[in-house]
């Protein structure tokens, strides 16, 4: 849980307190994973933990390991864009183009797949490259041309609308052949306590073991520094452009996979990832990643897509009226941020009422800090 | 924006974080008691909630109309069985001896959209239909403007008709019912035929109103099967595809009244027809209880809602989809007890060919009810075997076997 936190905390803090022990790394391991859990980032998974009580006490049969293995499979597509939307935030830009891309990458499955079994790899090579070009586009975009992201990724949002509702006049079509469905579908099979360990499972953890040491490796403490302040990283020798595209391949690569996951848990229908961009924003603001940039944990992120599906299943078994549950998931979904909001000043508090460093009072202050950003931003 | 600092004490911010799920709960609350008084969805937690008159329901659930559809469902429909798209309920006529033409005419179509599969099999009929006719030299030419689902889109689109496209008649299948109200009169005003069909207007200006008989029909149809198939108490899970469409709202209008009276406890859903949303949805049902039937206000989504029984484990519901083809598919390969609610596609040719009519100055009927016929277990198999070779998104009573083109046209799915 700390593993990210000191980075993004030292970047601003570092300019303060020179030569001081970073406060986030001060104390014993269960203080600080105490400490991380009030950050946003850590309270997110308070916030996910609470909302499974509520669900379990809500419907016991929730909490079985078989009803919820099945529960986290299915939250795999979410999750994963999630994560791959939390690159491009922490790098301080924006990617619409997600749900886009994902409803894409259903039709090409349902559409070049159909019942050729050969043609199975082609299309997830097809898949990859396609998510990998679409990324491409949006960060160098949003790098070279300087266009806001906001509006690239809104730009490729709208042509590959405009591709899917070309390809299938706007209705669903055929289903691809049942082996490649497998991979969102099926699982292993006669597995001890929970029966089944379905393969999206298995391509969550995978990504989320890879995602972690991706922001432990240099370009990951890049792609922070970048977010928290790109001309600091260009002077530093970061290739901030590069940075960025990179971020942005790896959000459309992840929407590519979490279009393989739907293909085959739901079937092909141009309206599946139909808002899935603002689910994983959502996700990952709720897992207290700063709009904005530079700061937030890659897994924050996933909880945050937890935290979200558990919350729509809640609603579900509390049987709220369907014309009003749009409404209900709105209201609670600005409580939380509000909520974690709250959290982040909290998980700051330390380093203000540290008595011991009399000197740092000041130094916390955007005041000390703006003065340089603003004259470099000039 | 990040930089700025909130100073809020522990206790203030720990208390925030505690009040999302109190907020949650007490958010739910208003929602649980108002939907004692004007929602009744959920009759099994208020046992008095079937007596109070739900909101939704006064809205879209009009007796008489009702009353109507149930004995229309019954009737007998002048013309020849064979030929489904041209029969009718005996009822008023509209004389058109005034729009008598002997040259072939231009049509001009204001679609409401092509953006669902039922719409899209209807619109390819509809474009060999236009063939044939132009081949008759009944039609010269075919204008069509597809509004999108757009309510503004389609009144632009008919007044552009109106006054540029240098029409001879008008074909309008409205997006929405209020809204196209008064394009549709400024349409009738011009004085050449308006012929509406599928969704209705609230005029009756038109030289014909083309439909099926009805939403309530369908509600009724389904509704019985499942009561038929289902103890008391049983629970069925509606999936409706999205609020305020009227012929959507009076399918399930009726069938949840119907579910009400005869002790079927029903929750309702709105999925978009979102294959995920409906495998969601279904999930957690299954996880609450079993659920032992499933309703759809449209078949669009029908096999992810049975997978979503086969991933769970589950036994199969009863179930009500549509006549279409992914769905006939998927009933017969899972055995499960179903029925197939048809809401004749055919009716897409009925508009050409009512336009023949005018111009060759034969009367039509004012409201022309088309037959509406669900698909039982029996004619599965028959009909299975007549659209062998359709895609998924294709509907069984499409009824263009004699039309041009036929079936490579329907089999390849071009859409013009």
């Amino acid at each position: 849980m700390s593993a990210t936190t000191p980075v993004s905390s030292s970047a601003s803090s570092s300019a303060s307190g020179a030569g001081r022990t970073l406060p986030l790394t001060e104390g014993s391991t269960v203080q600080r994973v105490l400490r991380a859990a009030v950050t946003p980032g850590g309270a997110v998974f308070i916030l996910a933990a609470i909302l499974f009580v509520a669900v379990v006490s809500a419907n016991p049969s929730f909490g079985e390991p078989p009803q919820l293995i099945r529960f986290i499979g299915r939250t795999a597509p979410i999750a994963i864009a999630a994560m791959g939307q939390y690159y491009v935030i922490v790098s301080g830009e924006f990617d619409l183009s997600m749900g886009a891309v994902i409803a894409t990458q259903v039709v090409i499955a349902g559409n070049y797949i159909g019942d050729d079994e050969g043609r199975v790899l082609p299309a997830i090579v097809l898949m990859l490259v396609i998510g990998a070009l679409v990324g491409l586009v949006n960060g160098l975009g949003t790098t070279l041309l300087r266009v806001p992201s906001f509006i690239v990724t809104l730009g490729t949002m709208l042509a590959l609308g405009g591709l899917v509702r070309f390809l299938t006049g706007g209705a669903a079509t055929g289903n691809p052949v049942d082996t490649f469905r497998e991979i969102g579908r099926g699982g292993i099979q006669d597995v001890p306590v929970v029966e089944v360990l379905p393969y999206p499972v298995i391509i969550l953890v995978a990504i989320m073991v890879a995602g972690v040491w991706l922001m432990r490796s240099p370009f990951g403490r890049t792609i922070i520094a970048t977010g928290d302040n790109p001309d600091a990283a260009a002077l530093a020798g970061a290739h901030v452009w590069w940075v960025k595209t990179r971020a942005f391949m790896l959000s459309s690569l992840s929407a590519t996979v979490a279009g393989i996951l739907l293909v085959g848990y739901a079937g092909v229908h141009p309206s599946v990832g139909a808002g899935y961009e603002f689910q994983a924003i959502t996700a990952v603001v709720l897992g207290g990643v700063v709009l904005g940039g530079g700061r937030g944990w890659l897994l924050s992120a996933a909880a945050g897509a937890f935290a979200l599906e558990l919350l729509f299943s809640f609603l579900n078994f509390q049987e709220v009226e369907s014309t009003w549950r749009p409404t209900v998931q709105g209201v609670i979904i600005i409580l939380a941020v509000a909520a974690a909001g709250r959290a982040w000043s909290l998980g700051r508090r330390p380093s203000r009422a540290s008595p011991p460093a009399p000197p740092a009072a000041p130094a916390p202050s955007p005041t000390t800090a703006r003065p340089g950003t603003e004259t470099g931003e000039i | 924006m990040r930089r700025k600092i909130h100073r809020a004490p522990m206790a203030v911010a720990s208390a925030l974080l505690l009040g999302v799920f109190a907020t949650s709960c007490s958010t739910e609350d208003p929602t649980d008691s108002t939907s004692g008084t004007d929602e009744s969805s959920e009759t099994s937690e208020s046992p008095d909630a079937s007596e109070e008159s739900p909101a939704d329901e006064q809205e879209w659930f009009d007796q008489a109309v009702y009353d109507e559809q149930y004995e229309q469902r019954s009737a007998t429909f002048e013309g020849d069985s064979a030929t489904p798209w041209l029969q009718y309920i005996d009822g008023e006529m509209t004389d058109t001896a005034e729009y008598k033409s002997n040259k072939a005419g231009k049509a001009c179509f204001a679609n409401a959209s092509i953006s669902n599969p039922w719409r899209q099999t209807g619109w390819i009929t509809m474009n060999q239909q236009l063939e044939a006719l132009q081949e008759k030299g009944v039609i010269s030419e075919m204008e069509t403007r597809d509004a999108g689902d757009d309510d503004n889109t389609q009144i632009a689109d008919i007044d552009y008709f109106i006054s540029e496209g240098n029409c001879d008649a008008f074909i309008i299948s409205p997006n929405s019912t209020a809204a196209m109200t008064d394009a549709v009169e400024r349409a009738c005003e011009t004085g050449k035929p308006v012929v509406v069909f599928d969704r209705g207007v609230e005029t009756d200006c038109a030289t014909t109103f083309i439909h099926p008989i009805g939403g309530f029909a369908w509600g009724i149809d389904t509704a019985e099967f499942l009561i038929d198939n289902l103890e008391e108490g049983d629970k069925v899970v509606a999936l409706r595809i999205l609020p305020g469409v009227d012929v959507l709202e009076q399918r399930w209008a009726a069938a949840e009244k119907l579910f009400e009276e005869n002790g079927i406890e029903a929750v309702d859903f709105f999925t978009g027809a979102d294959p995920t949303e409906i495998k969601t949805f279904i999930t957690d049902e299954l996880n609450k209880g079993e659920v032992q039937g499933v309703w759809m206000d449209a078949g669009d989504g029908a096999v992810a809602a049975i997978e979503a029984f086969e991933d769970f484990g589950a036994d199969l519901p009863v179930m009500t989809g549509e006549d279409e083809m992914s769905f006939l598919r998927k009933w017969e390969e899972t055995g499960l007890t179903g029925l197939a609610p048809v809401y004749s596609n055919f009716q897409w040719r009925t508009p050409l060919l009512a336009l023949e009519k005018i111009w060759a100055g034969e009367e039509v009927p004012k409201e022309w009810v088309l037959p509406q016929v669900p698909i039982t277990e029996d004619e599965r198999g028959d009909y299975l075997e007549a659209n062998d070779g359709m895609p998924d998104g294709h509907y069984a009573k499409f009824g263009g076997e004699d039309l041009p083109g036929y079936p490579e046209v329907w089999q390849e799915r071009q859409i013009p």
